[in-house]
């Protein structure tokens, strides 16, 4: 019988073929979202089903978390990719011939996020990241103005980089494994590396972790390995921004706290949670004070991407089944808000035709629904409340006061610059005189509106199943 | 099997030669001349240990390395680079002289980190590893104080060189990885040359220095 955990995989990369074969641009929207659907509908099937721990695949508390956000936002956002890139169409923005391939790539990025989720191989899932990677490269530089190129470009060369770092720190972790677990496939296992863990090396586990670090950190936009991230954002079209922001950016964090488990699994080895937490503060900081100088809109929102990832690392760093439980719920509700605003920003950016902040004014005004919709994604990315990215950050907070109160007060100062610079924004956005055209908006709000709903839910209400998941999720990051 | 260990060191150590090699060329056509011999090297090496260990798998990199980094890719780019018109000689951000002083650091900083790192491990098995990642770092470095696009490519694939001397020299090293990594060199291959090629549509140079201006959010 065939197992949830394949048709993850599966049905993206089946349709992913499918869609190569249908030209029209409609009819791949259409498949697109039936396609995310489907994979959504196994992504749950997956939640219901058994845990398993096999050869290629693993499934736990953990990974089970990242796919189903995967594949949530996966799905909200081919709905709304269907309308937008219909409206590049049409304004005559891309060419048909351009986005001829889009769908499919769309469906086997997706299918190789979730390969790299699911895998319990450390080289399978290294080829799931790199293979998501180089197709979003692509998708950035869909739009081919000088810029696109440049950004695609730069996020090429970064990312290969840091592949490459990260693949020797993969070849590092197999020399570790193999007196333990003898040559072959068994020392690329990750559970089987878990299990040994204590029996390691742990001169080559700390060599190892720190090329994994820089490698996959470099592809969760870590400063001061960030520099590719605002640019593939800003250029590359909006449904990309979301998907990146939202899910690869999550993916390899992912891998960062597979390692991390691993390594700290040894007593002799480096503690990986000090590192992180350091990287992750100086991302948070660095990324809220860059906020100001911002004068594109999705480059801001990319910089805001950055500074949330910094709090995870800092959260996962500190450790501890309270702290991670924290770090989890806030990558779930930055993923679900981050992507919601992108596809805000999408729908924005195609009303007045700019992504210049400065030509952005007096939303409220021309487009009074749009308005309400961002300024309520926006403050919810700011952490107020009702919304559950207030609930996670102040659990966060929380979490690291009472283990130490001074350190506390870092992440603290960076969210409040950071929310400084958004609400300085958000208010030049929404209020003021509108200036410069102004178009109709003809997409539709459902996918930001239920990310928005998601969001809002979780802060008022979460509901003890989900919050007894994320515990066992959490207790398995140790 | 002590000689076994010689001739792959020794092969090894060629293609650390041929990386520093590509650091002091002064035209585009020799440092692309330089790549081939490193791939070529690494293709020997592969099949050497392939022969050793009794690991035929081993063999279709060989074959990979041989055919596609070391006949095809540099001929592919030399065609380019002679049909583009793009300068012939290598733009440099860092002179001769510092490059290959940092590189030697970098070899060094390789053989101190693996030194320490792998006590456990067979001594054969630390030299292999501390010469491939001797490669990794200096092709980084190729990547960063040289300019043009065509030179950074070059940079890039001779990193992911020895990456594969790291990968078969780790034995036993299921195949999946290395195809894999050839599999990645495809790719970033045609990534790479749909890039170039675009970037000529705009602009008249493959100088990543034009890209430079066009940074979105510096105006």
């Amino acid at each position: 019988m065939i197992q949830p955990w394949q048709l993850v995989v599966l049905v993206p990369f089946a349709a992913a073929l499918l869609l190569v074969a249908i030209p029209s641009y409609r009819a791949g929207a259409v498949v697109n979202v039936i396609a995310s659907a489907l994979t959504l509908a196994t992504g749950g099937w997956l939640v219901v089903s058994d845990r398993l721990v096999g050869d290629y695949a693993i499934i736990d508390e953990l990974n089970i978390v990242f796919v189903v956000i995967n594949t949530l936002v996966g799905f909200t956002t081919a709905l709304f990719s269907a309308a937008y890139i219909g409206h590049e169409i049409e304004s005559g923005r891309l060419s048909p011939a351009f986005v001829r391939f889009y769908h499919a790539m769309f469906q086997a990025m997706m299918g190789s996020m979730n390969v790299a989720l699911i895998a319990n191989n450390i080289g399978v899932m290294w080829v799931g990241l790199e293979l998501a990677t180089l197709i979003t490269v692509v998708m950035v530089g869909l739009y081919r103005t000088p810029q696109a190129i440049e950004a695609a470009w730069k996020y090429f060369i970064l990312a290969s980089v840091g592949i490459s770092l990260a693949f020797f720190g993969t070849i590092l972790i197999y020399l570790a494994g193999q007196p333990a677990l003898g040559e072959g496939v068994p020392a690329m296992t990750w559970s089987l590396l878990h299990g040994v863990a204590a029996r390691l090396d742990p001169a080559i586990l700390d060599l190892a972790f720190i090329f994994l670090l820089v490698g996959y950190g470099t592809k969760v936009g870590l400063a001061p390995l960030h520099a590719w991230l605002p640019d593939a954002h800003a250029e590359g079209p909006t449904p990309i921004s979301a998907v990146l922001s939202g899910l690869l950016l999550n993916v390899a964090l992912y891998a960062l706290l597979r390692f991390k488990m691993l390594v700290s699994a040894h007593p002799d080895a480096l503690d990986p949670g000090q590192i992180m937490v350091v990287m992750g503060l100086v991302s948070l900081i660095f990324a809220a004070f860059m906020l100001y100088q911002r004068r594109d809109i999705k480059r801001l929102f990319a910089y805001s991407s950055i500074e949330h990832m910094g709090l995870m690392v800092f959260a996962f760093g500190m450790g501890g089944p309270l702290a991670n439980f924290a770090g989890l719920l806030h990558m779930a509700m930055h993923s679900l808000t981050k992507s919601g605003i992108f596809f805000a920003v999408g729908h924005i950016a195609q009303a007045k035709g700019t992504q210049r902040l400065a030509d952005i004014r007096g939303l409220s005004v021309t487009h009074p629904r749009l308005a309400v919709l961002f300024a309520l994604a926006v403050l919810a990315i700011c952490g107020l409340p009702p919304f559950g990215v207030f609930m996670s950050e102040f659990l966060i907070l929380t979490t690291t006061f009472a283990r130490d109160p001074w350190l506390a007060l870092l992440p603290a100062f960076g969210l409040l610059v950071g929310f400084g610079a958004l609400l300085l924004r958000l208010q030049g956005t929404i209020f003021g005189e509108p200036v410069g055209p102004s178009h109709r908006v003809d997409g539709s709000f459902v996918p930001v509106m239920l990310h928005l709903a998601l969001v809002l839910a979780a802060g008022i209400f979460l509901p003890p199943m989900l919050v007894t998941w994320f515990q066992r999720a959490a207790e398995l990051l140790g | 099997m002590s000689g076994a260990h010689d001739i792959s060191h020794l092969l090894a150590g060629a293609m650390l030669v041929t990386s520093f090699a590509l650091l002091y060329q002064e035209r585009v056509a020799s440092v692309l001349n330089a790549f081939a011999a490193q791939s070529i090297t690494l293709a020997l090496a592969v099949a050497w240990t392939a022969w050793s260990d009794n690991r035929p798998d081993l063999f279709i990199t060989a074959l990979i390395a041989l055919s596609l980094k070391g006949i095809v890719i540099p001929l592919a780019l030399r065609r380019m680079v002679e049909r583009l018109g793009i300068h012939r000689q290598v733009e440099k951000v860092v002179g001769v002289g510092p490059a290959l002083l940092v590189g030697l650091a970098l070899t060094g900083l390789a053989q101190a980190l693996v030194a320490k790192v792998a006590t456990g491990t067979a001594s054969h098995a630390r030299e292999a590893l501390a010469l491939a990642l001797a490669i990794v770092l200096l092709g980084f470095l190729m990547m960063i104080v040289r300019r043009n696009a065509v030179t950074q490519v070059v940079g890039f694939m001779s990193m992911e060189n020895g990456l594969i001397l790291a990968a078969t020299g780790a034995r036993g090293m299921p195949l999946v990885v290395e195809v894999s990594v050839a599999f990645s060199v495809l790719i970033a291959l045609f990534v790479f040359a749909v890039f170039v090629f675009r970037i000529r549509e705009r602009f008249d140079t493959v100088d990543i220095e034009a890209l430079d201006r066009m940074r979105g959010d510096r105006r």
